[in-house]
């Protein structure tokens, strides 16, 4: 049901729409690699890679935008 | 440089897989904070982080049309004000709700003296309704309204130079900015919050959809975009006016260019043109 004024009352709620379905290429973190410069979090549009450099699947779209930003080529895209 | 590490942008939203709008936003929110409120005009950012009955923002956001995101944003401001709450109004709007549909509503804001944020979010075109062109959409650009063909080149006006005109209402704090220079943008969206007055904020922000390129390179194409002089960074601090990078070696704007569907039908000779004008204003900033 509608309320008045169209009033969202849940922060964050899109989190029920899982966008990792939309996924063609799935980015994989290589740890050992990574120099923590923290390229991968700040560019990731989705925001779906938290501090620990673990990336959420339910939501990255796959965009591949981490794995072209990280100066050591830690984050490899394959299918999935 | 103090930044969250908090998220106030949940995923889930329904942006294109590599947007730069949504990086743009994430970046600005963890600047500003959690004691923020944010205001949007219609356009792609709008559309992508509501669809009700859900929002992907975690804090307190306002809709209500594309021409007046300034002129809600001011009330927000006085209301919060007169109710001695302590919190940064923040505005984003597209490069069509501020270089066309919003310039009066933000010209107005601007003018009576606002303590609020208003940052363009610039994609260089009406993306979200299938790319029509806008006030700042740049020269030679092909777009569903500006197409490319026989009978027409393109875009075929220069982009409109917003920031310069809200330096002209002589507000205390102008910056350009791009999604691509993150601490950049983050430095200056802090000043903004500490400039006592209305701050103008004109972020660049590449658009796979809408420019043609692989969802992978937005960040690059914004990182181009500087690095060959096509957008400049600068800030203008109570009237002082300071390029804040400057490319270490200026690279052609060709590489930026043919890096786009949307610039693809130019030919060498217009490539040239546009590299000219380039030029002259970089001679002009010694960039």
């Amino acid at each position: 049901m509608v309320t008045i004024g169209a009033c969202v009352k849940e922060p964050g709620s899109s989190r029920n729409n899982k966008t990792g379905s939309w996924r063609t290429f799935k980015p994989i973190l290589d740890k050992e690699k990574c120099i923590d410069c923290e390229n991968c979090i700040l560019f990731c549009p989705e925001g779906c890679i938290n501090k620990d450099y673990d990336i959420d699947y339910d939501y990255c779209k796959g965009c591949g935008i981490c794995a072209e930003e990280c100066p050591v080529e830690a984050i490899k895209m394959e299918r999935g | 440089m103090n930044i969250s590490e908090k998220e106030f942008l949940a995923p889930g939203h329904r942006a294109c897989a590599g947007c730069g709008a949504t990086v743009g936003v994430r970046l600005a929110l963890k600047a500003l904070g959690k004691n923020t409120v944010a205001v949007s005009a219609t356009g792609c950012l709008e559309v992508i982080t509501t669809p009700y009955p859900e929002t992907a923002w975690n804090i307190p956001w306002i809709h209500v049309a594309f021409e007046n995101a300034a002129a809600v944003a001011s009330g927000v401001e006085r209301a919060l004000k007169s109710q001695g709450k302590d919190a940064q109004v923040v505005a984003f709007a597209g490069d069509g709700g501020t270089a066309d549909i919003g310039l009066q509503a933000l010209s107005g804001a601007m003018e009576r003296g606002h303590n609020l944020i208003y940052i363009c979010y610039d994609n260089e075109a009406y993306m979200n309704t299938g790319v029509q062109r806008s006030g700042a959409t740049p020269y030679g650009a092909s777009t569903t309204t500006s197409p490319h063909g026989k009978e027409s080149f393109g875009e075929d006006k220069p982009k409109k130079n917003i920031p310069m005109i809200m330096a002209a209402h002589g507000v205390p704090y102008v910056a350009t900015a791009s999604i691509s220079f993150p601490e950049d943008f983050m430095k200056k969206v802090q000043k903004a919050k500490e400039t006592d007055g209305p701050a103008y904020i004109h972020l660049h922000q590449p658009c796979t959809t809408g420019w043609g390129y692989d969802p992978s390179k937005t960040i690059e194409l914004g990182r181009l975009a500087v690095e060959t002089g096509s957008w400049i960074l600068y800030e203008i601090e109570d009237g002082d006016f300071r390029v804040t990078y400057r490319p270490m070696e200026r690279k052609m704007v060709d590489e930026y260019l043919l890096a786009q569907k949307r610039f693809k039908h130019l030919t060498q000779e217009e490539r040239n043109r546009i590299q000219k004008n380039v030029d002259a204003l970089c001679t002009e900033l010694k960039i």
